[in-house]
């Protein structure tokens, strides 16, 4: 396993954000992590690069303790916001980047091809469309060869042409050995992933995969399988003290 | 430590100055026109020659303070550090990567304000002007680290200008610049004492009064360069990998 979570418990604020999450993610294979905004995705990802205090339990990472400084040449991440200098081009901050890592400077082209950038290779970050910056940010996280790539809904506002030719870009990572941790919003996605994480509320309601998911709930749409999901959970942990949304069905 | 990391970090630094060309102008220029500035007000040879040497210790401090303590808040807030942390950097690459940058830019600035005050406003140093160049090179770089520092005290950019008033200028009042630091209110005499901008003016004036370099002087640098070192070592101590 590429990444094993246990018992992970994360306080912020006073407010505790995940309440005990178990959950593992398999080499070669993109897990997708699923779930409403605000239900800690974030969080769980920022845990797994080693960004976030642990209150409890423990994150394991290419069999290191996460954030461990020899994992920093092995880890690819791209927070959910975009994290590149404004005021530099695509192409400068690319470059710096891979100085970084270390990468060869022919993986500048790579990147720039992959996110299809090249025409804006020149042009200043800060002039570009909010999903331009995204896929800018987006590249930084490809270069050089990680064994982990950790996405933080990397998708977000993108053409859907993009999007589909990004999970087939994802898909090729995995198929090299990479494990991808990606997190998405969108159900979509998910049918793309092999394995998936359903959270809700700081919670880890499932991890299968799309078909075993499909099968135990009965429903070939992965949106109708999640729900599901909640409402089984729901029946068996009767929210105790505040009232939680109506899930239409 | 990685100095093709520390190296790539200037080139970086130096490549966002170059796409923002009037606050590199500014940078570059306004202090040589303060000087001129200066001159015309005291419209008189003496009267500049006493305080000029102070301004050329301050005007680096100043500037370098400013840009770093917005170019760091910046890079706070975006999440490129919190990126950069997650890659192989060493906090001191990118502290020396700044430090790098930024001396190379108050190089030039100094070399302006200098050129201009030697060969026009008629200043005259006798100590070694290379000396002068050291000397503005430390006020700048200690600028920069206190920048540094104090942008992990502030959450805006309105609030890190703030930093320049609270930090900056009761070290400008305190520095011997309006009144000689031995004439003070003892307590204001030992409170000038602990700030490093005192030694930075101190030294200024020290390289153009006197030939060659005198105990004094170095002492004077030394402090300068303690000071340095401490405000790196804070700074570096605010640039966390992890948050709760």
């Amino acid at each position: 396993m590429a990444v094993l979570v246990s018992g992970l418990v994360v306080r912020r604020g006073g407010r505790e954000i995940l309440h005990g999450i178990d959950c593992a993610v398999p080499e070669g294979s993109v897990t997708g992590l699923l779930g409403p905004s605000g239900c800690g995705k974030t969080t769980l990802l920022r845990s797994v690069m080693g960004l976030q205090r642990l209150t409890g339990g423990t994150v394991t990472v290419l069999g290191r303790p996460a954030g461990h400084r020899d994992l920093r040449r092995s880890i690819g991440y791209c927070p959910q916001t975009p994290s590149v200098y404004l005021d530099l081009t695509v192409l400068e901050n690319i470059r710096y980047f891979a100085s970084v890592i270390g990468a060869p400077p022919a993986d500048a082209d790579r990147v720039l091809d992959t996110l299809r950038l090249g025409a804006h290779r020149h042009q200043i970050v800060g002039s570009l469309s909010g999903g331009q910056r995204s896929r800018a940010s987006l590249a930084v996280a490809l270069l050089g060869e990680p064994k982990l790539l950790v996405l933080d809904e990397p998708t977000v506002g993108l053409d859907p042409v993009l999007r589909l030719e990004l999970w087939d870009a994802f898909a090729e990572i995995a198929a090299r050995g990479t494990a991808l941790l990606v997190s998405s919003h969108v159900m979509d996605e998910a049918a793309r992933c092999h394995e998936l994480l359903l959270m809700r509320d700081g919670i880890l309601l499932a991890q299968e995969s799309p078909d075993s998911l499909r099968a135990r709930t009965g429903t070939q749409d992965l949106e109708q399988a999640f729900l599901r999901v909640i409402r089984e959970h729901e029946a068996q942990n009767p929210p105790a003290g505040h009232t939680t949304e109506q899930i239409p069905s | 430590m990685n100095p093709v990391i520390a190296l790539a970090t200037a080139r970086r630094v130096l490549d966002q100055l170059r796409h923002d060309p009037r606050t590199l102008a500014m940078a570059l220029v306004v202090p040589t026109l303060l000087m001129v500035l200066l001159r015309f007000v005291f419209d008189e040879e003496a009267a500049f020659d006493a305080v000029a040497p102070a301004l050329l210790g301050l005007l680096p401090f100043l500037v370098m303070f400013l840009i770093t303590s917005v170019s760091t808040l910046r890079e706070r807030t975006s999440g490129t550090l919190e990126r950069l942390l997650t890659l192989p950097t060493a906090k001191l690459d990118l502290l020396l990567g700044y430090a790098l940058a930024f001396s190379l830019v108050c190089l030039v600035q100094v070399a302006l304000a200098v050129a201009v005050s030697l060969s026009w406003l008629g200043l005259d140093i006798a100590g070694p002007l290379w000396m002068l160049f050291l000397v503005a090179a430390l006020d700048a770089l200690l600028g920069t680290a206190l920048g540094l520092l104090v942008s992990a005290f502030a959450r805006t950019e309105f609030q890190a200008v703030q930093f320049m008033p609270a930090v900056v200028l009761p070290q400008v009042l305190l520095c011997g610049l309006f009144t000689p630091r031995d004439q003070m209110a003892s307590f204001l005499e030992y409170l000038s004492d602990v700030l490093p901008l005192s030694y930075a003016v101190d030294a200024m004036t020290e390289l153009t009064r006197h030939v060659g370099i005198g105990a004094d002087l170095v002492a004077q640098v030394s402090v300068i360069g303690a000071a340095l070192l401490l405000s790196l070592v804070l700074g570096a101590a605010t640039l966390r990998r992890q948050t709760a």
